[in-house]
């Protein structure tokens, strides 16, 4: 079969879908992989010119334990199962994770008060290996930890992961089983009416949405609403006013490679009653990570970072971990949570609209995404769409971006095979010019060379391009139909 | 793992005119096999993308960057040196300790004294075992992240770097009407550049007061220099479509622009010096050396701009050739005995000095003098050179000593400073 991904014109006229998700964020990819299993017409739409060009690429990346989550809550329960399903999925298709740990340090006696019921907390969430550690254990495993920290609850099992691999792996296996994917395609307004074609399936719950989208008209049976941010907006396309979506910005900061050493597992802060606070984690491209803020916004789409932002982080930087603050700083940037006034997701199958909404997938959709489709899949069996039987969906090889994992510069089989994964494109993250290739012809092409940049690292290290900027966007343009 | 494994006597990483000035000078002198690695496929370094004159000779009114990379490259390959270029040095294999094979894995195998260095390029990997190293890994201008300017992440937004080679190397088009942040002369290069691609520069940019004599000369004709203002934002989201400056009095001012240039503020391309173990220097952010450019480790040598950020690519050609006499002596085993060296260190407004550490008995830092550079316009300074509270030196400095621009304290105290006495330091008054 050949993979359908369209970026451009007019979408392909043709059959009626069963289903069509809207939104390619890591949320509506791995929704869009679950239903790939089934034989069904599915269709995955995105306004942007790639997968995970939202929230999805812009968070702190770590595939959480879901110790802290809200006990009895759906979220506990999606990010639980998320964790176990994308750990175990990530093993096999490449997606870097390191299952470093988290240390939640307290640096005041109210914080360290607080240990033990995060720890009571975690037993009910059924996170079992939490263990409180003094100041001088936290010291041993920390030792450039800040002065004054008093002691800290291990969570063992936290790990940091890779967020762009991720929605690309769901998105590629997906495609390649037979979903339709169209990057460009903003879905204007909606239109439900009875279902009038000769395609199968209709019965009871029969009918039929008309999507207008930016690239002409879709047709679809049932709608999964994925749009992030813009979900309500979709939501009330459909005459649904369920919530009201208020971005709350996370600006972070990204510090140089040389900094990996001074940090082993992820710093997290205590939550009080002033709020989530920042945290120090290590990535999986090895380098390490100072954020996020939280502030309310009324624009979903002011991604900016800020000069408080900036300045609020390196103080809170400069107390958990001082000698990061001497490192060069190798990107900045601000992801936008899509929080919706509830604590919980806001996960709501409409029967008579024959849609799923999933919003308010505000921090931890990363981690729960697998759980949340095989939750939407269910909801949509239960609101009448016929499944059908499922199958395994072929595996997916995605290229490993992860330090913790041999790359290509490394491997003299592959440079002995195909030189060109000898030779070097972008020095600062060694990204060789067999890499860039492979990801330029991928099933998944990038749509920017930001995009090239989320699949293969090129352009992404200390330099920002000093060096190699030009030669990655020329090899981006010649590549372009 | 399937690498390949080499001896030479000196690896030197780095193409630059202080990477081929250092190998053309050792070939010539017999150090043996002499082996330079370049990670990019043409060497040369940043001249080659240096499309003005002003390079070589200043007598002869300079040649153009490329011209004057190609004479780099054929000196040193005239003298001997051998130039793999497409290669790039990844790491150390006995990283922390300098020599005994204890140290190193057990599939390294290094003679005392001598330096395992991994490669990667197209034909496979190597480990290379070299009797002396010489980092010449040059420097980078710091990218707008490194800068913390805030604001969103649109396209357009250079460093001098990325302009030339866009515009000189790769014919990429920039955009219409530029920005350039710096008044140093590569802030100019950067503005020449943006012009011979046909982009309006509409301002130049830079923090410091303005100077009376620059402005006189450079105003006409060219665009405004706004002085005493710093960028404090970026706006637009796909494309740039303005900066936004702040004057030291507080006043903001939006400049409509699709492209910014963010010159100067050279940062040493430290990586492989700082996975090799070396003390660096806390002032340049690159190597701790000596006026032989010894780092800390013995066997291993640095020049060029990873030792102190930008220089004229002469100067980073004469540090290359100077080092080959203290690498020849490490070869031969006649170093004159250890001795401790003492650090030098600068009082604020100065920034550094290089060299920043005292060499054996009657060593002297290239051309007799040391370099600085200060973060504030200094008229006329004193520098004041100190021991232990004892004044060693007193110079005063005939011009201005601005930011961004050499200037130099001459190395006659050097005998009268204390082996085993603490930090000398340097102070304008
Ligand atoms: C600062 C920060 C830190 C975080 N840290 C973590 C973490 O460590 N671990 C973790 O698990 N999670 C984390 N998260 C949360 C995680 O990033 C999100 O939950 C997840 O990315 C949400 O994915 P999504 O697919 O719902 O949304 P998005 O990625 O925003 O995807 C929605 C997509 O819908 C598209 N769209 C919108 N409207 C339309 C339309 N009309 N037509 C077509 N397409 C449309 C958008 O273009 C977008 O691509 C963090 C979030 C933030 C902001
Ligand atoms: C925009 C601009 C304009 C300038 N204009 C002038 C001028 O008009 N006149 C003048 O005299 N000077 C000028 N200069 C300064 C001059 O170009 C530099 O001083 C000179 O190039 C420094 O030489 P270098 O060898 O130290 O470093 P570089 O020229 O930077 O060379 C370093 C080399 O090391 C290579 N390298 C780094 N790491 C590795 C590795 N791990 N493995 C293999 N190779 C590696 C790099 O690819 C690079 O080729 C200008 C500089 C700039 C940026």
């Amino acid at each position: 079969m050949t993979p359908t991904v369209t970026t451009s014109g007019d979408l392909p006229g043709g059959a009626t879908y069963d289903v069509t998700v809207i939104g390619g964020g890591v949320v509506g990819a791995a929704v869009a992989r679950e239903l790939a299993k089934y034989p069904l017409r599915t269709a995955l739409v995105e306004a942007r010119d790639d997968i995970g060009e939202g929230t999805s690429k812009a968070n702190t990346a770590i595939l959480h334990t879901g110790f802290d989550a809200v006990p009895g809550s759906l979220e506990a329960r999606l990010v639980r199962e998320g964790q176990r399903l994308l750990a175990g999925y990530a093993t096999g298709s490449g997606i870097p994770v390191e299952r470093v740990g988290a240390l939640l340090v307290a640096w005041d006696e109210e914080q360290r008060a607080l240990l033990p019921g995060l720890l009571a907390k975690a037993e009910r969430n059924g996170y079992h290996a939490g263990r409180l550690l003094g100041a001088e254990e936290l010291y041993g495993r920390e030792p450039r930890l800040g002065p004054g920290a008093l002691g800290a609850l291990e969570i063992p099992d936290e790990s940091i992961i890779c967020p762009w691999t991720t929605p690309l792996a769901y998105a590629t296996q997906a495609v390649r089983a037979g979903v339709h994917l169209h990057l460009g395609c903003r879905v204007l307004s909606i239109e439900s009416g009875p279902y009038s074609g000769s395609d199968t399936g209709s019965g009871a719950a029969g009918g039929r949405h008309t999507l207008t989208t930016s690239r002409g008209p879709l047709h679809t049976r049932y709608l999964v609403n994925a749009a992030g941010l813009y979900a309500d907006e979709i939501d009330r396309r459909m005459g649904l006013d369920t919530f009201t979506v208020t971005p709350r910005r996370g600006e972070l900061m990204v510090f140089d490679k040389l900094a990996r050493d001074l940090v082993r597992h992820i710093l997290l802060p205590v939550p009080t009653a002033a709020g989530k606070g920042v945290l120090v984690a290590p990535t999986v491209f090895g380098n390490v990570l100072l954020g996020p803020t939280s502030e309310e916004l009324d624009d979903k789409t002011d991604t900016d970072s800020s000069a408080d932002g900036l300045h609020f982080l390196q103080e809170k930087g400069r107390r958990i971990l001082p000698e990061l603050l001497d490192e060069e700083v190798t990107a900045v940037y601000a992801g936008l949570r899509a929080a919706t006034g509830q604590e919980d997701y806001r996960i709501q199958a409409h029967p008579d609209r024959r849609c799923v909404t999933v919003g308010g997938i505000r921090s931890t959709g990363l981690t729960a995404s697998m759980a949340i489709a095989a939750h939407v899949t269910g909801l949509l069996d239960g609101i009448g769409l016929d499944l059908g039987t499922p199958r395994e969906l072929p595996a997916v090889t995605m290229p490993n971006l992860g330090e913790a994992f041999p790359r290509p510069y490394l491997r003299a089989d592959l440079i002995g095979r195909d030189p060109a994964y000898g030779t070097i494109v972008c020095h600062c993250e060694r990204v060789t010019l067999g890499e860039i290739r492979d990801a330029l012809s991928a099933t998944v092409p990038p749509g920017s060379p930001d995009g090239l940049r989320r699949r293969t690292r090129a352009g992404g290290g200390r330099c920002q391009g000093f060096a190699c900027g030009p030669a990655v966007r020329a090899l981006f343009e010649g590549a372009r139909p | 793992m399937t690498r390949n494994e080499r001896a030479v006597d000196v690896l030197v990483v780095g193409a630059g005119p202080a990477g081929l000035g250092a190998g053309a000078e050792l070939a010539a002198s017999g150090a043996g096999r002499v082996e330079i690695l370049e990670r990019e496929l043409d060497a040369g370094g940043v001249p080659r993308h240096c499309h003005h004159s002003g390079f070589g000779g200043r007598l002869r009114g300079g040649d153009t960057g490329p011209d004057y990379a190609r004479q780099c490259v054929r000196a040193a390959v005239r003298a001997g040196a051998v130039l793999r270029t497409g290669v790039t040095v990844t790491g150390w294999v006995n990283a922390t300790t300098a020599g005994s094979a204890a140290d190193g894995p057990a599939d390294a195998p290094s003679p005392a004294g001598a330096h395992v260095l991994d490669v990667t390029g197209p034909a496979g990997l190597e480990r290379i075992t070299a009797r002396a190293v010489v980092l010449a890994t040059g420097a980078r201008e710091r990218p707008r992240s490194a800068r913390l300017i805030p604001g969103g992440r649109p396209s357009g937004v250079y460093t001098t770097g990325e302009l030339q080679q866009a515009v000189h190397l790769y014919g990429q088009p920039v955009g219409s009407r530029a920005v350039v942040i710096g008044n140093e002369p590569v802030g100019h290069a950067a503005a020449d550049t943006l012009r011979t691609a046909g982009v309006e520069v509409v301002a130049m940019v830079t923090d410091q007061p303005p100077s009376p004599v620059a402005a006189l000369l450079r105003l006409q004709g060219r665009c405004p220099l706004l002085t005493r203002a710093t960028v404090i934002g970026l706006s637009g989201r796909a494309r740039l479509t303005g900066v936004t400056l702040r004057h030291e009095d507080g006043r903001t001012l939006t400049v409509p622009c699709d492209t910014v240039v963010l010159t100067g503020d050279f940062v040493p391309d430290h990586e492989l010096a700082r996975r090799g173990g070396l003390t660096l220097d806390p002032g340049t952010r690159g190597p701790a050396y000596d006026p032989e450019y010894r780092t800390s480790r013995p066997g291993v040598f640095a020049v060029g701009n990873l030792l102190h950020g930008v220089e004229r690519a002469g100067v980073a050609s004469s540090e290359g050739r100077a080092a080959a006499a203290p690498v020849l002596r490490h070869l031969a085993g006649t170093v004159p005995p250890a001795r401790r060296p003492v650090p030098l260190a600068v009082d604020a407004p100065l920034l550094w000095i290089a060299p920043n550490r005292t060499g054996p008995a009657g060593a002297r830092p290239l051309r007799g003098r040391f370099v600085l550079r200060t973060a504030r316009r200094l008229d006329h300074p004193v520098l004041v050179v100190t021991q232990d509270g004892r004044e060693l030196d007193r110079q005063r400095l005939l011009l201005p000593a601005v930011p961004g621009r050499p200037f130099h304290l001459g190395a006659g105290w050097l005998e009268r400073a204390d082996p085993h006495g603490g930090t000398v330091r340097i102070t304008a008054v």
